[in-house]
C-alpha cells in the first residue's frame, strides 16, 4: 500500500506525545513500516507543535510535506487551520473545538479568527469537530483530550479492530490512568 | 521483533551493545535523549557533566584508562568541546571513544544552524552519518571498532530528524569488551610541541587509511536507479527525502561516512550518471568536495543553504510535480503561536521586574530566553552559553550603565562561572542574576551540579551558588523569590544602585517539576475587575480577556499569584 500520513497538531503540553506513541504502537503491531517524527525543546513551551505519523509497506521520509496528510488530528482549532496546507485534497480533519489564545492574541496585537471551523470547511477540508475537552473532563481529567481524539479517529480506521486499539492503550498508558484513558477513548469513539 | 525506536534511543542502544562503559555529556536539543537512555543501562556509568568540554575530556580519560567511552552534545556544544577535539585527534585513544554531535537544521531549538560536518574535516577525524534509527544503532556500534582500529575518536553526526524520529529497529546483545590496560606513553599522550610534531604525520597517514576504508566499506553504498540521466549523492535524513520523492528512479550514492569521503567511489559514480546532483542540508560540504575532485555538479544552486529540506523541495527542484495543499481564504489571518514561558514559570516574575526596571538585560541560553518575547520583552542580547555574564563585564567596562546579566543555574555552571571570575578579578559594575530554577529546564529536566542529584536521580554533590559567588569575592549576594514582585523590584533597584558588582539569585524550582506542589487556580471576581489589563502585562498563558474582564484558565493556572500582585483592585481570588 502507499504510505498513509497522520499529522497530530496542537499546543505544546497538550498531550500529543502520548497520542503519537499510541498510534506508533498500534500501526507497528499491524505489521506496517512506521515512522514517527516529533520536535523537542523550545517549541514545546506553549508553542505550536506538530508530530508526523507515517505508515505503509516501506516508509522513507520521517516528515509529512504539504498536501500529503490523510488526517490532521488537532487539539485546537487554530492549529488545525495553521497546518491546513499539509492536508491532502481529500484529507480529513479530526479536531477538538478547544480554542487557546496564542500570545499575539493575549497581547491584543491580533485577534483569534472568527468562525474558524467554517473557514476551514470552506477550504474543502472534511472536518469532524468535537468538544474533546468536555468529554475528557467527563472521563475524569482534562488531560485525556488525546485519548478522546484518538477514539474519534478510530472511526476512520475500519480495518483496525477495537481489540488492537485497546491493546495499544494498555501498552502505552500508565496503569494508574488506564481506566480513565479507556473511558476517554470510548467517549470520543461513541460521540 | 522490531521495535519502534527514536533515533537517540537507538543510538544509546548501539553504544550499549558495543560495550560502552563510560558516558559523559551535557544536555542539548536534539542530542539529550542519547545520554538519558544510556542512564537506563546499569552496565554503563553515565553522567551529566557541567559542559561539553568537560564531558569530552572525561570521555577521553575513560578511553585512556581502557574503557569504551562516549560523549554527546548538540552542534553548538561541539564549539565548547572543540579544544580537546582537535588535540585528541593527535593523541588518539586507548579504548574506543565515540563523540555524538547533533545538528539542528531549521533551528527548532537552537541559536544557529551551523553545519558540524566541517569539524570532522578540520579536526581530521572520521564522521559517520546515520539516516534512520536502525542505522543509528549500527553506526554507533561500528564507530567503536573504527575508533580502535584507526586509533582516533569517531564522530557520529545526528540531526533533529534522525535524533527525534522513530523508526523500526532490531536490537542485538551487548558485546563483552575486555578493558584495555592503561600504558604510560608520554610521546603519544603528552601533546607538547616536540611530541605533537611527531603525531601530526600519524594523523595524516590515518586519514589516508580511513579513506581506503571509506572506498571499500559497505557504509557508503550505491542504490541503483532505472534512469541514469541524473545521479544523486546524499546522506543522513536527505537520503530518506530523496527516496521518498524519487523512489528508485535515479541512482543514489548514499554516504554513511561523511568524512573522509571515498574519492574513487564518487568519481566512479559520477562517471555512470549524466547530471550529478548533491542533496544535503545547510552547507555544500559534499558539493565542495566534489568540485575539488574536478566534478561538475549541482547542489546549493538548487536547494540553498537555509533550514531543512523535504521530499517536496527535492521533487520540485528536480522538476517533479508536488501536491498542493488546501488553503484558507486570504482574509483569514492566522496568528503565530510562538513558544512562551509556562503558566507559573518562576522566570516570569523576575522578567516582569526587569521590564519595569527599564534596565538593559543581557541574556543567555535556556527557557528564560523567552523573556525576550512580548509582552515581557526584557532581554536584549543572547549569544551563547555564558555570554550574558562575560558581555556584562565588557558592556560595563565600555561605560554601559543600568545593565544586568541573566543566566540559568545550569548555564551558569556550564560557562557562567568563568565570566563571573572575570568580573571579580577585573572589577566591573553590574548585576548578575542567576535564575535558579533548580533544573536544566529547556532540554527537559536534567540534573546539574547545583541540584544535588545525579543523572539517575540519586543523591550527588551539590554546589552552593551563594558560597561560590562569595568565594569569588562578591560581597553583595542575595536571594529573592521570583513569585514575590516587590522583593524582586527592591533587589534589582538596590543592586543596580550599588557601587560594586553583585549577584542576585532568583530561586524557585521550575513549575513543571513533579515534586513542586501548586496552589489551586485563581479566579477573577468580574464585578471587581475593571478591565485595566495590568495583569496581562506579565504575559501568562493562563490569563486572557473575556468580555472586557480578566479571565483565568483554570486548566493552566498553578496559583503562583504573580497576576494577583499586579491587580490594584483586588479582583483575583484564591492563590493561597
Amino acid at each position: 500500500m502507499t504510505t498513509k500520513n497522520i499529522m497530530i497538531v496542537g499546543v505544546g503540553g497538550q498531550g500529543s506525545v502520548l497520542a503519537s506513541k499510541l498510534l506508533g504502537h498500534l500501526l507497528t503491531a499491524q505489521g506496517y513500516d512506521v515512522k514517527v517524527s516529533e520536535v523537542h525543546g523550545m517549541s514545546q513551551r506553549g508553542g505550536s507543535v506538530v508530530t508526523y505519523v507515517r505508515y505503509g509497506d516501506k516508509v522513507y521520509s520521517p516528515v509529512i510535506d504539504k498536501g500529503q496528510a490523510d488526517f490532521i488530528v488537532s487539539f485546537e482549532i487554530l492549529e488545525a487551520a495553521r497546518w491546513i496546507g499539509y492536508l491532502a485534497p481529500n484529507g480529513q480533519i479530526v479536531t477538538s473545538t478547544q480554542q487557546i489564545d496564542p500570545m499575539p492574541v493575549l497581547t491584543g496585537a491580533m485577534s483569534y479568527p472568527d468562525n474558524l471551523l467554517e473557514e476551514i470547511r470552506k477550504s474543502g477540508a472534511k472536518v469532524d469537530a468535537l468538544d474533546c475537552l468536555k468529554l475528557a473532563e467527563e472521563a475524569g481529567s482534562s488531560k485525556a483530550v488525546n485519548l478522546v481524539l484518538l477514539g474519534r479517529l478510530s472511526h476512520y480506521f475500519t480495518d483496525i479492530s477495537p481489540e488492537a486499539w485497546q491493546e495499544s492503550i494498555t501498552a502505552c498508558v500508565p496503569a494508574k490512568f488506564l481506566e480513565l484513558n479507556r473511558r476517554a477513548f470510548d467517549l470520543g469513539k461513541n460521540a | 521483533m522490531k521495535q519502534l525506536m527514536q533515533g537517540n534511543t537507538a543510538a544509546a542502544r548501539g553504544l550499549y551493545e558495543a560495550g560502552c562503559c563510560v558516558a559523559s555529556s551535557y544536555p542539548g536539543t536534539p542530542s539529550t535523549e542519547i545520554t538519558e537512555e544510556i542512564a537506563k543501562y546499569d552496565e554503563v556509568y553515565s553522567e551529566w557533566a557541567p559542559n561539553e568540554k568537560v564531558a569530552m575530556e572525561a570521555a577521553f580519560g575513560a578511553s585512556l584508562a581502557g574503557k569504551r567511552s562516549f560523549c554527546g552534545m548538540k552542534h553548538v556544544g561541539l564549539n565548547v568541546a572543540a579544544d580537546p577535539l582537535f588535540t585528541v585527534s593527535y593523541t588518539g585513544v586507548n579504548a574506543g571513544m565515540v563523540i555524538c554531535v547533533a545538528d539542528d537544521a531549521g533551528m527548532h531549538s537552537s541559536q544557529n544552524e551551523q553545519d558540524s560536518r566541517h569539524y570532522a574535516k578540520a579536526a581530521k577525524l572520521p564522521m559517520l552519518e546515520p539516516s534512520d534509527s536502525q542505522e543509528a544503532l549500527e553506526f554507533f556500534r561500528r564507530a567503536y571498532d573504527i575508533s580502535e582500529e584507526y586509533d582516533c575518536p569517531v564522530i557520529v553526526k545526528m540531526c533533529t530528524r534522525i535524533a527525534h524520529s522513530q523508526s523500526l529497529v532490531e536490537t542485538g546483545a551487548r558485546k563483552a569488551i575486555p578493558a584495555r590496560p592503561y600504558e604510560k606513553n608520554i610521546a603519544k599522550y603528552v601533546m607538547m610541541p616536540g611530541n605533537a610534531i611527531r603525531r601530526h604525520p600519524i594523523v595524516e597517514e590515518r586519514m589516508r587509511r580511513l579513506q581506503d576504508f571509506a572506498e571499500t566499506s559497505d557504509i557508503n553504498r550505491i542504490d541503483s536507479g532505472t534512469d541514469t540521466s541524473v545521479g544523486i549523492i546524499t546522506s543522513s535524513t536527505c537520503y530518506q527525502y530523496v527516496k521518498e520523492a524519487l523512489g528508485n528512479t535515479y541512482p543514489v550514492l548514499k554516504l554513511g561516512m561523511i568524512w573522509p569521503m571515498p574519492d574513487a567511489k564518487i568519481r566512479g559514480f559520477s562517471g555512470t550518471v549524466g547530471r550529478l546532483v548533491i542533496v544535503e542540508e545547510l552547507d555544500g560540504f559534499i558539493e565542495e568536495h566534489c568540485r575539488e575532485l574536478g566534478l561538475k555538479c549541482e547542489g546549493k544552486s538548487l536547494f540553498g543553504y537555509l533550514g531543512e529540506l523535504s521530499q517536496n523541495v527535492i521533487a520540485e527542484k528536480l522538476g517533479r510535480p508536488v501536491p498542493s495543499g488546501l488553503r484558507l481564504d486570504e482574509s483569514v489571518k492566522i496568528p503565530a503561536r510562538p513558544p512562551m514561558m509556562c503558566a507559573g514559570c518562576p522566570h516570569r516574575g523576575l522578567f516582569f521586574t526587569l521590564n519595569q526596571a527599564k534596565c538593559t538585560v543581557l541574556g543567555d541560553i535556556g527557557c528564560y530566553t523567552l523573556g525576550a518575547v512580548a509582552p515581557l520583552s526584557a532581554m536584549e542580547m543572547t549569544l551563547c552559553m555564558g555570554a550574558s555574564v562575560s558581555a556584562l563585564h565588557g558592556f560595563s567596562k565600555a561605560g554601559g550603565k543600568n545593565v544586568v546579566a541573566v543566566i540559568g543555574d545550569s548555564t551558569f555552571m556550564h560557562s557562567g562561572m568563568t565570566g563571573l571570575a572575570n568580573i571579580a578579578y577585573n572589577q566591573s559594575k553590574g548585576v548578575v542574576i542567576i535564575l535558579d530554577n533548580s533544573i536544566t529546564g529547556m532540554t527537559g529536566h536534567q540534573q546539574n551540579p547545583t541540584t544535588g542529584l545525579n543523572i539517575k536521580g540519586d543523591p550527588a554533590g551539590k554546589i552552593n551558588l551563594e558560597s561560590l559567588c562569595r568565594a569569588m569575592g562578591f560581597k553583595r549576594v542575595r536571594v529573592v523569590d521570583p513569585y514575590n514582585l516587590k522583593e524582586c523590584a527592591d533587589a534589582v533597584k538596590e543592586e543596580l544602585a550599588a557601587d560594586e558588582p553583585s549577584v542576585i539569585i532568583s530561586r524557585r524550582p521550575c513549575a513543571l517539576l513533579k515534586y513542586v506542589k501548586h496552589n489551586p487556580p485563581l479566579s477573577v471576581d468580574t464585578s471587581t475587575c475593571v478591565g485595566c489589563k495590568a495583569c496581562m502585562k506579565i504575559g501568562c498563558p493562563a490569563l486572557s480577556m473575556k468580555d472586557g474582564k480578566a479571565h483565568v484558565d483554570a486548566t493552566l493556572c498553578v496559583g503562583c499569584g504573580v497576576c494577583k500582585q499586579r491587580c490594584r483592585f483586588g479582583a483575583f481570588r484564591g492563590g493561597e
